[in-house]
């Protein structure tokens, strides 16, 4: 493996700051692992342990007015936009204190405020509404750019390719981001995907393309930083595809015994937090520095999860409240 | 009062809404340059320009979708089905997307979004564009659902589903475009579920919505001549409901039929059915009866068509047996 040693100052803090995140992520799922083990947690939970780069890194390249589309696996996504991350275990709690009031759950994180557009559960689904949102920026003449993360399942649906025309022929300012773990649920993308490659279907829509590794993370924050700039001056979408890899199921409920041990292993020895660890001390970060932030890190997720576990769960009386907004 | 078609009084409505507020635009496939499948929004490309009278290419669901995240960010999309057959590639958008997003932020994302278009059974167009949709959506929460049956109902209905802050599938009869009726010069909106009598009378109450209302007023022409009295409630919308307005009817007239343009299992009447046992049974004399379309996708041929559709025949038919 080819290290990526950050040389100055600005990019070993970059660097550090990546690190964070992504660590807060992974703690942040192993915590949610842990609950939903003992019951606090229901329905699906699909971590986005092992793929923390991808969106860290594409995040890292926006503004705040520029718009996130996410898919059910949305943890990873909306800690990256920076949410707090008490609000985001409230809501796999079903606690009213949850960033959807408990609505949502945790395929449905949503922050107006954030311009984080939701975790989408129908897959493939949210690929037109990422659209749409570019759509309106450009009606309204604003220079926001809307990133929509989705799986390669999900380019097979026929929302991919609606989503992906209409955003070429109108010339979107959107960037589609495929993370591709090469597994859609539990069908290997040989069983799934004609073409392998999801990024050279961005030639039919005569769209510009990009094929990035998904384990080094300041790496993809360069390359859809490009997308992103030339959705930005009004150049339209990029079809960008990221090779990563779920070190979990699924979803909790999955045992993953499609695949082997030894192809987990392999893409365990990729894995991006030890990788950007490891190059943040070939930068001259002392591992006890690292250390001392992986704990801090630690007892922020603590602190949501006890604050999870103790607000309380949403009024009954919201039952019927936001089934239809308020009148204009 | 001025005399317009219903497809007038639904682009009146359109273009006076679109004037006052600029995040509102219409897309759809045949919108602009052809003037629209149907004609309803002849001229509006002109008005409006390219950029708020939007032609698509056939991707209901990419299109649907992209009205659906545009007003998650503050513009007010009139989405057209050239027909509400085509809907269906499109469903999840209206349903997944649409009808669920406020509830499942928590709140956060109010959906102003109209989808409308052609609805109902055609002259002979078979089995794949001719059906009525609107029990479908009506059963889902977080949607509202329109169905006018007169041109000045459809011009007060579209400027309120289009000033309303959730989603409004507003389902336009495809056999009463060229109907003509008085509409007031006068602009003027008629709230979301507000019914109305249509014919006032004392012997039955016939429930009903847009194409089935003439069914409906024809047979209460027919029944009059034979001496009996027929109520006529327009919903006007099936969601939401206004339900006092056929508890009302059905006290004075203790027997009730509803008419509607779609299949019998799980369809819109059956709630209403079950509803008028549950809240005025006491008042009842006889249960309450439906009209309907046969159980049975819709044929090419004209006589199985005409068999298949409701018809006022089989109004008056249903109500004399029910004064029997």
């Amino acid at each position: 493996m080819v290290f990526s040693i950050p040389k100055d100052s600005q990019s070993v803090s970059e660097l550090k700051e990546f690190y964070r995140q992504m660590v807060l992520i992974r703690k942040f799922e192993e915590a949610a692992a842990k609950a939903y083990s003992v019951g606090k947690i229901g329905g699906f939970l699909h971590l986005y342990i092992g793929q923390e780069a991808v969106g860290v890194g594409s995040i890292a390249a926006l503004t705040p007015k520029d718009y996130i589309v996410s898919t059910y696996r949305d943890h990873g996504h909306a800690l990256a936009r920076g949410l707090n991350p008490k609000p985001l275990m409230a809501e796999l709690f079903g606690k009213g204190t949850g960033i959807s009031k408990g609505n949502g759950g945790s395929m449905h994180f949503f922050d107006r405020n954030a311009h984080f557009m939701g975790g989408h559960g129908i897959v493939g689904g949210h690929i037109s509404l990422a659209a749409g949102i570019a759509f309106a920026s450009k009606y309204k003449k604003e220079d926001s750019v809307t990133i929509c993360f989705f799986g390669e399942g999900a380019a097979n649906i026929g929302s991919f390719h609606e989503g992906l025309n209409l955003a070429a022929i109108w010339k979107l300012p959107v960037v589609f981001i495929c993370e591709n773990n090469h597994y859609a649920m539990g069908t290997p993308e040989y069983r799934a995907l004609a073409v392998k490659d999801v990024s050279v279907r961005a030639y039919a829509y005569d769209m510009a393309r990009d094929h990035i590794e998904g384990d080094e993370v300041r790496k993809v924050k360069d390359h859809v930083q490009v997308a992103v700039e030339r959705a930005r001056r009004g150049e339209g979408p990029t079809l960008i595809e990221v090779s990563t890899y779920r070190f979990r199921g699924h979803s909790m409920s999955d045992p993953a015994k499609y695949r082997t041990k030894e192809e987990l292993e392999a893409y365990k020895k990729k894995d991006p937090l030890m990788r950007a660890r490891h190059e943040l001390e070939l930068g001259g970060i002392k591992t006890e520095e690292l250390d001392k932030m992986d704990l801090e890190i630690q007892s922020q997720i603590d602190e949501a999860y006890q604050y999870a576990e103790t607000s309380p769960e949403p009024p009954l009386s919201q039952l019927h409240k936001y089934v239809y907004a308020e009148d204009k | 009062m001025a005399i317009l078609t219903y497809r007038e009084a639904l682009n009146r409505a359109m273009v006076e809404e679109m004037e006052k507020d600029l995040s509102i635009y219409l897309m759809g496939e045949e919108v602009g340059h052809y003037q629209g499948a149907y004609k309803v929004s002849q001229g509006m490309l002109d008005k409006f320009g390219e950029e708020r009278v939007i032609d698509t290419p056939i991707s209901e669901n990419g299109f649907a979708g992209i009205g659906v995240g545009s007003a998650m960010v503050g513009l007010r999309p009139i989405i057209e089905f050239m027909t509400w057959n085509f809907s269906l590639v499109a469903i999840d958008q209206i349903i997944n997307s649409a009808a669920k997003m406020n509830y499942m932020s928590g709140g956060q994302f109010p959906m102003p979004i109209v989808f409308r278009g052609a609805g109902g059974a055609g002259g002979r167009l078979g089995a794949q564009h001719s059906q009525a949709f609107e029990s479908w959506y009506a059963h889902c929460p977080g949607l509202k659902v329109v169905c006018p049956a007169t041109p000045k109902d459809a011009y007060g209905l579209l400027k309120s589903s289009i000033r309303d802050n959730n989603p409004t599938i507003f389902i336009e009869s495809e056999v009463l475009y060229g109907s003509k009726g008085e509409v007031p010069e006068q602009e003027f909106t008629i709230p979301l579920g507000l019914g109305e009598i249509k014919r006032k009378g004392t012997d039955i109450t016939l429930v009903t919505w847009s194409r089935a209302l003439g069914f409906a007023e024809e047979a209460a022409g027919i029944l009059e001549k034979e001496g009996i009295s027929v109520e006529i409630v327009d919903l006007r919308s099936l969601r939401p409901l206004d339900e006092n307005l056929i508890y009302e009817s059905v006290k004075k007239t203790n027997r009730a039929v509803v008419v509607e343009e779609g299949w019998p299992v799980a369809g819109f009447g059956a709630q209403i059915a079950y509803l008028i046992q549950k809240n005025a049974f006491s008042y009842l004399d006889h249960p309450v009866e439906r009209v309907t379309q046969m159980d049975v996708p819709m044929s090419y041929a004209a006589n199985l068509e005409r068999l298949s559709l409701p018809n006022a025949t089989r109004v008056a038919d249903t109500i004399r047996e029910m004064l029997q």
